[in-house]
């Protein structure tokens, strides 16, 4: 039976799995709770064990910082300092008497509970993909650029044979090059951003050689691929019935409005697009952590406002794999020292705070390069969808805007349906906050997820109260847990 | 919901009408309400005269702007666990029935033709062919629209205007003044306030109220279901939660799950014990609920005056005045009778529902009884 | 060239699902939405409101819009279910079967 102090860490991408590392080799006993079947989160998704790849690094990058983590995650899980607890897809996490309960959903399914207690968390909820509509966007055949992306790291299959690769930021690079290793014919990859933007950015990126190098790396990649890269071009449609037939692209001026006569269509199956990423804020947001923007407001040691609740990565604004890891470390090593009482020691962990600093620094710059295109909104047909779910049109928010008041997400959510459907809005809020003229804010969301109402009626009775033999919370219980004594 | 009907009847009496609200349309109680136009929770009485009243309005509305609003007469079914339940909910439907209430006795073997999916082990229930649904904020907005009154939505009324004589003659604003010979107080929970603003008092609290929505559905919920200890909770007083299951399917597919009822002031925060008894007791009506997944849940904030009836009509502590606050959980449902007896009393005509009981200055230390 | 090339993958033994019926071949360790797009099935769903199909968009659990009816279990994600041997998936209508939800009521 061990005494120590318990956090669980919401998320095993790198941020959560630098965190756990951090917090269990300095005296801190880690939950790591996740909805994955295996660790890496998006950025190291690693393909089903039954497939048996003998060779997945041949889809991934920084491959050795996985190997790291990885074995890092085999050695303190052995030490029993560490449980991960894989298929745990959290819906809430709630601020009890003298605890915090994490509580997941099990498995594919979903349909039945489980509550882990700690003493803290750290979120590393990550993040999802932003694409903004444009005719055709919901056909099948049309996919997320990073969905594409998990499909073919953790599944090993394909989208379609011709792809093109559309949107715009830095995600694009490896999907178009990963695809195109993986067999499927990449038409072009069409990006937005225009080349000088990038460089006219130089102090941001100079700061980077690292960054510079992976570039030139990736031009590489996509010349021995034969992938036709049009920059400061966009898609202006999807064409097909029932599926993917082509797409029109055309170019951007400077201004990044479309240049008339520059249409052409590119025949293919599949596209992928995508245009940045969002924070997962929804288990902040329930806990009452303040946000800023859409991302959650952490200290300089990753601490929210909420006492025990850290955070780290993508949730906290995003910057890709290599901040995430930085911030992940810092956060671990905070609660680490918090939460045995002692104060931590920051200069100790100068190099992650160096790490920290440069690649935010380097994601602001890329966060200006790689903004949508200017009138991406107006561009929107009336009778394209932009809520998916509830097949809620860009005139429908327009005219609710117009005529019925609906000038915020809230308002334009209860007037049209926007946004209350099976994603609660996370794919059409940047859309509709565009087309309404408001500023894009997190949503409220208590439920992270749908919960059955089974699993919401046997919740545990009261907050570190006894339980019942057999209650759903024993499935992961352990019995060191200071909560449960 | 409660201004956009006094907005409505007061442009139709031919009034001008303005409009003003700190947030968006919508953007306070009724956002969060589910829609209940009731008359079956309501014991005979001024406000069951109200609700009639507001019944009749609102199915003359269903053709204009209650279609936009997705006005559904879809009725209610009220269900009792136990014979002795069912025997006090009979009773009760009766009372009602003598005050001109539709009220018809449901078997339990009746029950499953109503609702099929219902619970095997109820008593039996009592129909009520008058109750209907709204979508909330649509019906806000397109009242609003109808009645083409300006709107001055985001503005903060930061005072009320009064003359030498103490007479109402406007309202100040985060954005300039609004000169009127008549303010009608339709802020809801936060009517207290704007009745401090002129110098009176009234005790509005809120009383918070969780609902939960769940996945889109096939149609299997096809009334307003809840069981018959919901009118007690209603009624109560008591501070403490009390949940009592209020179940129905919407046009748009999700069911919705009320009704929670504690006073903890403004908090918004989610309460896990308040959607897991409203899942409970939502399971236990319909228990194919078990597996349907609850998308997400909101919280609001019912107007609740001490004596459970709303403050309609002119206060006389303040000439020019008029209050159209404190339904409680039925708002949007009375919404349509408060708006037309305070357009009544805003032209000077005889009020068709007696508003004694409603008076603003009810609750002073004096009853009111002295001007 | 393909992803199992390229990965070195050495897959166990293939398993048939159906799809509304027809046999589908699947590998073990799939999700239901990587069998059907190895099977080139990009779609397997028709929305409640105007009937369109949909498939795979975001592919990591959060857009819904994979959403699939297996073993007459409605609203599945696709993307994020694992196929078994003999797996009955049907392309869900709208909300998809009530017998999915109602069991035993009917």
């Amino acid at each position: 039976m061990s005494e120590r102090v318990h956090l669980a860490v919401v998320g095993a991408g790198p941020a959560g799995l630098a965190g756990a590392l951090a917090a269990a080799s300095r005296g801190v006993r880690v939950t790591l709770v996740d909805a994955g079947d295996r660790a890496g989160g998006q950025f190291y998704r690693q393909p089903a064990p039954a497939l048996n790849a003998r060779r997945p690094q041949a889809l991934h990058h920084q491959w050795r910082t996985w190997r790291r983590l990885a074995d890092g995650l085999a050695r303190h899980t052995e030490a029993g300092y560490l449980t991960h607890l894989t298929g745990h897809h959290v819906w809430c996490v709630q601020r009890e008497s003298d605890s915090l309960a994490v509580h997941a959903l099990l498995g594919p399914e979903q349909e039945e509970g489980v509550t882990v207690h700690a003493d803290a968390v750290l979120l590393a909820t990550g993040g999802y993909e932003r694409v903004l509509p444009f005719p055709g966007w919901t056909l099948p055949g049309v996919v997320t650029a990073g969905g594409a992306q998990a499909m073919l790291k953790g599944g090993l299959v394909l989208p379609g044979r011709t792809v093109v690769v559309a949107g715009t930021g830095p995600l694009l690079l490896p999907v178009a090059t990963g695809l195109a290793a993986a067999g499927a014919r990449v038409a072009a990859l069409v990006e937005s951003a225009s080349p000088a933007a990038l460089l006219r950015r130089a102090p941001g990126l100079a700061a980077q050689p690292g960054k510079l190098a992976e570039g030139v790396w990736y031009a590489g990649l996509l010349a021995r691929h034969r992938v036709p890269v049009l920059a400061r071009h966009t898609v202006v449609a999807a064409h097909g019935t029932d599926r993917l037939t082509a797409v029109t692209v055309a170019a951007l001026d400077r201004t990044g409005r479309i240049r008339p006569g520059t249409a052409r269509r590119i025949p293919c199956d599949t596209l992928a697009v995508g245009h940045g990423m969002l924070p997962h804020t929804d288990l902040a947001e329930t806990l009452g952590c303040a946000l800023a923007g859409t991302a959650v407001r952490v200290d300089a040691e990753q601490r929210t406002d909420v006492p025990g609740v850290w955070a780290a990565g993508e949730a906290t604004g995003v910057g890709g794999a290599a901040l995430a890891l930085a911030e992940g470390h810092i956060a671990g090593r905070s609660a680490a020292a918090r939460m045995r009482g002692t104060v931590p020691d920051p200069p100790a962990w100068a190099a992650a705070d160096r790490a920290r600093t440069r690649h935010r620094a380097f994601s602001t710059a890329l966060d200006t390069v790689y903004a949508p295109p200017a009138g991406w909104a107006e561009r929107i047909p009336d009778d394209t969808v932009v809520c998916r779910c509830e097949e809620v049109t860009a005139g429908e928010v327009r005219t609710a805007a117009r005529t019925l008041g609906a000038t915020d997400l809230r308002s334009a959510k209860l007037l049209t349906r926007a946004g209350m459907g099976w994603c609660q809005g996370r794919m059409c809020a940047p859309a509709v906050a565009g087309l309404t003229g408001c500023p894009l804010t997190a949503a409220r969301r208590p439920f992270a997820r749908p919960v059955p109402l089974g699993v919401l009626a046997g919740l545990p009775d009261a907050p570190d109260g006894p339980k019942a033999p057999g209650a759903p919370e024993d499935r992961a219980a352990d019995d060191s847990s200071p909560a449960q004594q | 919901m409660v201004g956009a009907a006094c907005a409505l009847y007061a442009a139709r009496a031919g009034l001008d009408v303005r409009v003003v609200d700190r947030g968006p349309v919508a953007g306070g109680t009724t956002g969060a309400g589910e829609g209940n136009l009731l008359v079956s929770d309501k014991e005979p009485g001024p406000e069951l005269e109200l609700a009639l009243l507001s019944a009749r309005l609102w199915e003359r509305l269903a053709d204009g702007p209650g279609a936009a609003a997705e006005y559904e007469p879809k009725g209610g079914l009220v269900v009792a666990r136990t014979p002795a339940a069912l025997a006090a909910l009979t009773e009760f439907a009766a009372g009602q029935r003598a005050a001109g209430v539709l009220a018809e006795p449901v078997s339990a073997a009746e029950l499953p033709d109503l609702e099929p999916h219902l619970a095997a082990d109820l008593a039996g229930g009592v129909h009520y062919p008058q109750d209907a649904q709204v979508m909330p904020a649509l019906a806000a907005a397109h009242l609003l629209r109808a009645c083409g009154a300006r709107l001055h939505t985001g503005r903060t009324v930061t005072g009320v205007i009064r003359g030498p004589d103490g007479t109402v003659r406007g309202v100040r604003t985060d954005r300039g003044d609004l000169s009127a010979p008549a303010v009608v107080n339709a802020a809801g929970t936060w009517g207290g306030d704007l009745a401090a603003l002129a110098g009176v008092r009234l005790p509005v609290l809120p009383r918070r109220g969780f609902v939960l929505v769940t996945e889109p559905l096939p149609r299997l919920v096809r009334h307003k279901v809840y069981a018959a200890d919901y009118v007690a909770d209603v009624a109560s007083d008591s501070a403490a939660l009390r949940t009592s299951p209020v179940v129905e399917g919407t046009a748009a597919g999700p069911v919705l799950i009320g009704a929670s009822r504690e006073r903890v002031g403004f908090d918004r925060s989610l309460s896990l014990p308040a959607v897991r008894a409203l899942a409970a007791g939502a399971i236990g009506l319909f228990p194919f609920l078990e597996r349907v997944r609850a998308l997400r849940t909101y919280a609001g904030f019912r107007p609740y005056l001490p004596d459970h009836l709303p403050a309609i009509g002119p206060d006389p502590r303040a000439p020019g005045l008029f209050h159209a606050c404190g339904h409680e959980g039925a708002g949007i449902g009375l919404a349509t009778g408060t708006g037309r007896l305070i357009a009544q009393a805003l032209t000077g005509g005889t009020p068709e529902l007696d508003l004694t009981p409603f008076r603003p200055e009810r609750f002073d230390a004096d009853g009111g009884d002295t001007p | 060239m393909n992803p199992l090339e390229l990965t070195r993958a050495r897959p166990g033994r293939p398993f048939t699902v159906t799809l509304d019926g027809r046999p589908v071949e699947a590998l073990p360790g799939q999700t239901v939405a990587a069998t059907l797009w190895a099977a080139g099935v990009p779609a397997w769903r028709t929305t409640r409101g105007t009937g369109r199909p949909r498939g795979v968009f975001c592919g990591i659990g959060v857009c819904f819009d994979c959403l699939v009816t297996v073993n007459g279990r409605a609203n599945q994600r696709a993307c994020l279910v694992p196929v078994h041997p003999g797996d009955a998936i049907r392309t869900q209508e709208g909300t998809g079967p009530a017998g999915g939800t109602v069991q035993g009521d009917e």
